[in-house]
């Protein structure tokens, strides 16, 4: 019998694993979305990923997907692409240290469309993957006293009392730094997506 | 813009899989949020990654000799929903050596390192979806999960298709495995005809006389363009 992916249904997911460092995290600049030209407000990205019992998953791989400071995709399905920043590349992946810490460099994010025309929130996507997800885990990171945070139709459609977990702070003694922990599982968990 | 399908339902693993113990832990137990696909769902990285090496995609050729084990060739088809080839797409692969051990600190299986073989590699697909690689097949390997686990001999594959909503992490299996029935990473996919998506299939066409047998895995990921005709399960 020949697999021909005839029935055109999407491929299933299977975990990461514990060894995805071998194919995936070889990179030594893979959380700098931002180069060093980019236009915008420079932010420092600290996540931490904690299990059901708060203990740091020291095996995760996070991957962020952001717009520019101006709130442009540099891709080919959005229609201000042509504007996009050259020097932004928009994509991080780095693999959680022991303590299940990662850090990224980038740009704070633009506004850009979402349903109806109406402008989102600046945000920035995520994808996490780990040993022991099998079907890897989806989100988004806001930013803590944004004015545009009340009007956003995707933190709308969150229970009041959840929206907080996507919610990253800003550190009191260095503003450039911004820190969120994803709790995959438990009390305070974290809300994830499904598109 | 158009969005993408829904998730056909059981064609994918379920996420609070018991069998698989270190599932409980690490996975939401409130129901996920339904969202709209805007252009953030919609778009992607491009590329992912810097430049691809020219031994990249041959896992027997990037150390100074030959890896030991069984020489083969895997290639396939990165394919959207309505059949239309990812052309220009990253996949990464990496696996075990023919021993069934990984190249990596936290691997404590007692089986041999290969000093010829790291086990990574990456390639772009061709204009019309096209990738292939060289490398060994894998060996199965214990695990911890439950009394006398083993994993079935697999391949780990990364892509990224065309948004962030296509991405794809999965893992190629090699047909007629035994350990099929016992291994619940496999197992969380309830459907059997989905588990089927991820056995790869020997293929003689392209396996190399005197060189290498062939195995083929064409991987479909979500994408638009789904032809509303198509005759899905």
């Amino acid at each position: 019998m020949k697999h021909d992916a005839r029935d055109l249904v999407p491929a299933p997911s299977q975990t990461v694993g514990p060894f995805f460092h071998i194919g995936l995290a070889y990179e030594a600049d893979s959380g700098k979305l931002a180069g060093d030209q980019a236009v915008g407000n420079r932010i420092r990205l600290v996540i931490r990923v904690l299990d059901a019992e708060g203990a740091g998953v020291p095996d995760a791989l996070i991957e962020l997907w952001q717009a520019d400071a101006n709130g442009n995709y540099n891709h080919p399905d959005d229609p201000r692409q042509h504007a996009a920043d050259p020097a932004f590349r928009g994509h991080g992946r780095q693999p959680s240290d022991n303590d299940g810490i990662t850090v990224f460099e980038t740009v704070r994010p633009g506004r850009v469309a979402g349903v109806d025309g109406e402008l989102q929130a600046p945000h920035i996507n995520v994808h996490i993957f780990a040993r022991g997800i099998l079907r890897h885990i989806s989100t988004r990171i806001y930013f803590t006293g944004d004015p545009a945070n009340s009007e956003d139709a995707i933190l709308r459609l969150i229970p009041l009392e959840r929206r907080e977990t996507l919610l990253a702070r800003d550190d009191r003694d260095d503003q450039r730094t911004w820190c969120i922990d994803f709790r995959l599982s438990g009390a305070g968990e974290t809300v994830f997506f499904d598109a | 813009m158009k969005t993408f399908d829904p998730i056909v339902p059981g064609s994918q693993p379920e996420r609070n899989y018991p069998g698989y113990v270190s599932t409980a832990l690490r996975n939401p137990r409130e129901p996920l949020i339904v969202i709209p696909q805007t252009l953030s769902e919609l778009t992607g990285p491009v590329y992912g990654h810097g430049a691809i090496g020219e031994t990249d995609n041959d896992l027997t050729r990037q150390c100074a000799g030959e890896p030991q084990g069984e020489r083969i060739v895997v290639s396939g088809r990165v394919l959207d929903e309505g059949g239309r080839p990812i052309s220009n797409t990253l996949v990464e692969v990496w696996q075990a050596n023919a021993a069934g051990r990984y190249r990596h600190a936290n691997d404590n299986h007692p089986a041999p390192l290969d000093p010829n073989f790291i086990g990574g590699g990456r390639m772009m697909t061709d204009h019309e979806g096209n990738y292939s690689f060289v490398s060994i097949k894998p060996g199965a390997y214990p695990w911890r999960n439950h009394y006398n686990a083993w994993r079935p001999a697999h391949i780990h594959f990364s892509l990224y298709g065309t948004a962030f909503l296509s991405r794809l992490v999965t893992q190629m299996y090699f047909p007629g495995d035994p350990l099929f029935p016992y291994d619940p990473i496999l197992q969380s996919i309830r459907d059997e005809r989905a588990r089927r998506r991820l056995i790869s299939t020997f293929d003689l066409e392209n396996t190399k006389p005197d060189w290498a047998l062939a195995f083929r895995f064409d991987i479909v990921l979500r994408g638009r363009d789904a032809t509303p005709f198509e005759n899905k399960p």
